[in-house]
C-alpha cells in the first residue's frame, strides 16, 4: 500500500486579480514526519503557497492534498490535518490567550473540557500560562508568536506549518521555540517552516525547497544541498593592520578593512594551505568565522542565478 | 461524526460572540436602552399626550412595537457588521477560514450571535416600554416569530455589508443612509393611513414597513398590512440574503484572496 505524503502539491498556479503571477506551476511533496524548509526571498511566492495550502488563498489551477485530502475538493477534511502559524498576528487582541486557544479547539470539534485541558497544556509548554487570562494585547511580541503556536497545536494537527515563526523574536526565545518545534516533530508531526534565518533551516530541517519568482528553484535534502557547496567564505580578524591582502595560491583573498581579511576557499583546498601561506607572510590571525552560514551561501547563489535568468527572460 | 464536530464548532462561535456582547455591554446594551427611554419620554409621553390615539390605541402604545423592532433591526445589523468586519480587519476571521468549519456553520454562528444581541436589546426595550404603558401581547407566537425572523434578516444583511466593506466608513454608510431612513419611514411613529395615497404606495416598497406592521399585529393586533404578506416578504428576504451570504463565504469573496 503506497504511503500518503503529508503534502502533495501538483502544478500549482496562482495569478492575483491585479495580474501578478505569484506561483507558476509549482509541484512538490513533503513526506510524513519530515521537517521541511520552504525558503525564498520576499515576494517569491512562499506566503501565497502557504495561503493556498491553508485555504486562505484560492488557487488559479492545480491541486493541493494534505494527507491525501484535497484542499480544493474536500476542504474540511484537509483542514483537519493542518495547523497554521501565520506570519502576521491574526488573533483578537482583546481576548485572553485561554479563550483564543479554547475557541480554536472548538472550531476543530474538540469538546470544551478537552479544549480547556489542551489549551492549558500548550500554554504551559509555551510559557504563557501566567498570562492566560490577560487580554492578548498585553503580551510581548515573543509571547504573541508563541500564542499562535499554542493555538495551531491545540487540535494536535498531523501537519504544522510555521510561516516565519521566529521573526523579531530574541535569540533566547527563538532557541526555546526551536526546541519546542523539534519536540513536536520528534513526536511525529510533520513540520513545514519558512524562515529568513537560514541557520534555523540548516539546524532544524531535513529537506528543503527554494522558490523564487513563483518557480521551484531547488527541492532536495539539506545534507546533499550542503555537500554541493564548492566554496566557503571565511572572515579572519588580523592582529596587525594590513594595507594589501596576502596572495594565497588557489584561494581568493581581499581586505574588508585594515584588520579584516575575507578568504574564499574552494572545497578542494585545505584550510591548512591558507594558514601556511598567512604564516609565511607574517600575518597573525586572532579569530576566524564563516561569513554566512553554508545554507545562506548556497541560497544566495541559487537565488542570484535565478534572478539573472529571470532578467534575461524578461529582456528577450 | 462531522455533524457533531460542526455542532461543537457552532456552539463555540456563538459562545464567543455572546461573550463579546457581554464584555462590551456598555457599547452593546446600554446605549440602545438609553436612546429608547428618551424616545418613550419625548415622543410617547410628552408629544404623544397631545397626539392622543393612533389606529385606535394611545400613541405611546402605538409606537412601542416600532421602537422594539427598530432596536432589533439596528442591533442585529450593528452586531454583525462590527463583529464580522472587526474580525476581517483584525485578520482573526482567518481562525475560522483555516478551520474545517463549513461555510454554513460560520454564517449560522455569526447570525446567531447577532440575533442574541438584537433580541436581548429588543427585550430590554420591551421591559422599558412596560414602565410607560400597559402592553397586552395580542399574539405571542407572531410577536416572537417576527422578532426572530427580523433579527436573522438584518444579521444576514449586516454580513453582506461586512464582507464587502474595505474600511470602517463602509460599515457606517448603509446604516446611516439606508437602514435608518427606511426604519423611520417604515411606520415606527405613524400609521400609513395618515400618508397621501402616492406615499402609501411608495411605502409598500419598503421591507421594514412589513416588519414593523407584522410585529405591531403580534403585539397590538393592529396592522396596515396582512400578517401573511408580512411573513412572505420577511421569509423571502431571509432566503435571498441567506443564499447570498452562504455563497459569499463559500467562495471566499472579500475573505480569501
Amino acid at each position: 500500500m503506497p504511503t500518503i505524503n503529508a503534502l502533495e502539491i501538483t502544478d500549482l498556479n496562482k495569478t492575483y486579480s491585479n495580474g501578478v503571477e505569484a506561483l507558476k506551476g509549482v509541484s512538490l511533496s513533503v513526506e510524513k514526519g519530515d521537517f521541511f524548509a520552504l525558503l525564498g526571498p520576499n515576494g517569491a511566492g512562499k506566503s501565497t503557497m502557504i495561503g493556498i495550502i491553508s485555504s486562505l488563498v484560492n488557487t488559479s489551477s492545480g491541486e493541493v492534498k494534505v494527507f491525501g485530502d484535497s484542499v480544493q475538493k474536500n476542504r474540511s477534511a484537509a483542514m483537519r490535518h493542518l495547523g497554521l502559524v501565520p506570519q502576521e498576528l491574526n488573533f483578537n487582541q482583546f481576548e485572553s490567550p485561554l479563550d483564543i486557544v479554547v475557541n480554536q479547539a472548538g472550531y476543530y470539534g474538540l469538546t470544551r473540557p478537552v479544549a480547556i485541558e489542551r489549551a492549558e497544556k500548550y500554554l504551559k509548554q509555551l510559557k504563557l500560562w501566567d498570562k492566560h487570562d490577560k487580554p492578548a494585547r498585553q503580551l510581548s511580541g515573543g509571547m504573541k508568536r508563541r500564542l499562535m503556536i499554542a493555538r495551531a497545536m491545540v487540535h494536535e494537527p498531523e501537519l504544522l506549518i510555521l510561516d516565519e515563526p521566529t521573526a523579531g523574536v530574541d535569540i533566547e526565545i527563538r532557541r526555546e521555540m526551536w526546541e519546542f518545534i523539534k519536540g513536536i516533530n520528534d513526536a511525529g508531526t510533520t513540520v513545514i517552516l519558512t524562515t529568513h534565518y537560514l541557520e534555523e533551516a540548516e539546524q532544524l530541517c531535513r529537506n528543503i525547497a527554494i522558490i523564487n519568482h513563483g518557480n521551484l528553484v531547488e527541492n532536495t535534502d539539506v545534507k546533499s544541498l550542503l555537500a554541493s557547496l564548492d566554496v566557503e567564505t571565511f572572515l579572519l580578524d588580523l592582529r596587525e593592520p594590513m594595507t594589501v591582502a596576502p596572495v594565497v595560491e588557489g584561494i581568493t583573498t581581499r581586505l574588508l578593512d585594515s584588520s579584516q581579511l575575507e578568504a574564499i576557499v574552494p572545497k578542494e583546498r585545505s584550510l591548512n594551505n591558507l594558514f601556511a601561506a598567512l604564516d609565511q607572510a607574517g600575518v597573525h590571525v586572532l579569530s576566524m568565522r564563516n561569513k554566512a552560514n553554508r545554507l545562506e551561501e548556497l541560497f544566495m547563489r541559487m537565488v542570484n542565478e535565478d534572478n539573472r535568468d529571470h532578467q534575461l527572460e524578461s529582456s528577450l | 461524526m462531522s455533524a457533531t464536530l460542526n455542532w461543537i464548532g457552532y456552539k463555540t462561535l456563538v459562545r464567543k460572540e455572546v461573550k463579546r456582547i457581554l464584555r462590551i455591554w456598555g457599547q452593546t446594551i446600554v446605549p440602545p436602552a438609553i436612546t429608547m427611554t428618551l424616545y418613550f419620554i419625548i415622543f410617547g409621553n410628552l408629544i404623544g399626550k397631545r397626539i392622543g390615539t393612533m389606529d385606535g390605541v394611545d400613541y405611546m402604545t402605538f409606537i412601542v412595537p416600532g421602537l422594539v423592532m427598530m432596536s432589533v433591526i439596528t442591533n442585529s445589523y450593528g452586531n454583525m457588521v462590527s463583529s464580522f468586519f472587526g474580525a476581517k480587519f483584525g485578520r482573526h476571521i482567518e481562525e475560522l477560514l483555516v478551520s474545517p468549519l463549513p461555510s454554513y456553520v460560520i454564517v449560522a454562528g455569526y447570525v446567531s450571535g447577532a440575533m442574541v444581541r438584537g433580541l436581548m436589546v429588543g427585550s430590554v426595550v420591551t421591559m422599558i416600554a412596560m414602565q410607560f404603558t400597559d402592553i397586552e401581547i395580542h399574539n405571542l407566537w407572531v410577536t416572537f416569530s417576527i422578532a426572530l425572523l427580523t433579527s436573522i434578516l438584518f444579521a444576514l444583511a449586516g454580513m453582506v455589508n461586512a464582507i464587502f466593506a474595505q474600511k470602517f466608513d463602509d460599515i457606517a454608510i448603509i446604516p446611516t443612509f439606508i437602514l435608518t431612513p427606511l426604519t423611520y419611514l417604515g411606520g415606527v411613529f405613524y400609521s400609513i393611513s395618515l400618508l397621501p395615497e402616492f406615499w402609501q404606495k411608495v411605502s409598500a416598497f419598503n421591507p421594514i414597513f412589513y416588519i414593523i406592521n407584522g410585529f405591531r399585529y403580534g403585539m397590538l393586533g393592529r396592522s396596515d398590512v396582512s400578517i401573511g404578506t408580512a411573513y412572505v416578504i420577511i421569509i423571502l428576504f431571509v432566503a435571498i440574503l441567506g443564499s447570498v451570504c452562504l455563497w459569499l463565504v463559500h467562495t471566499g469573496k472579500g475573505l480569501r484572496s
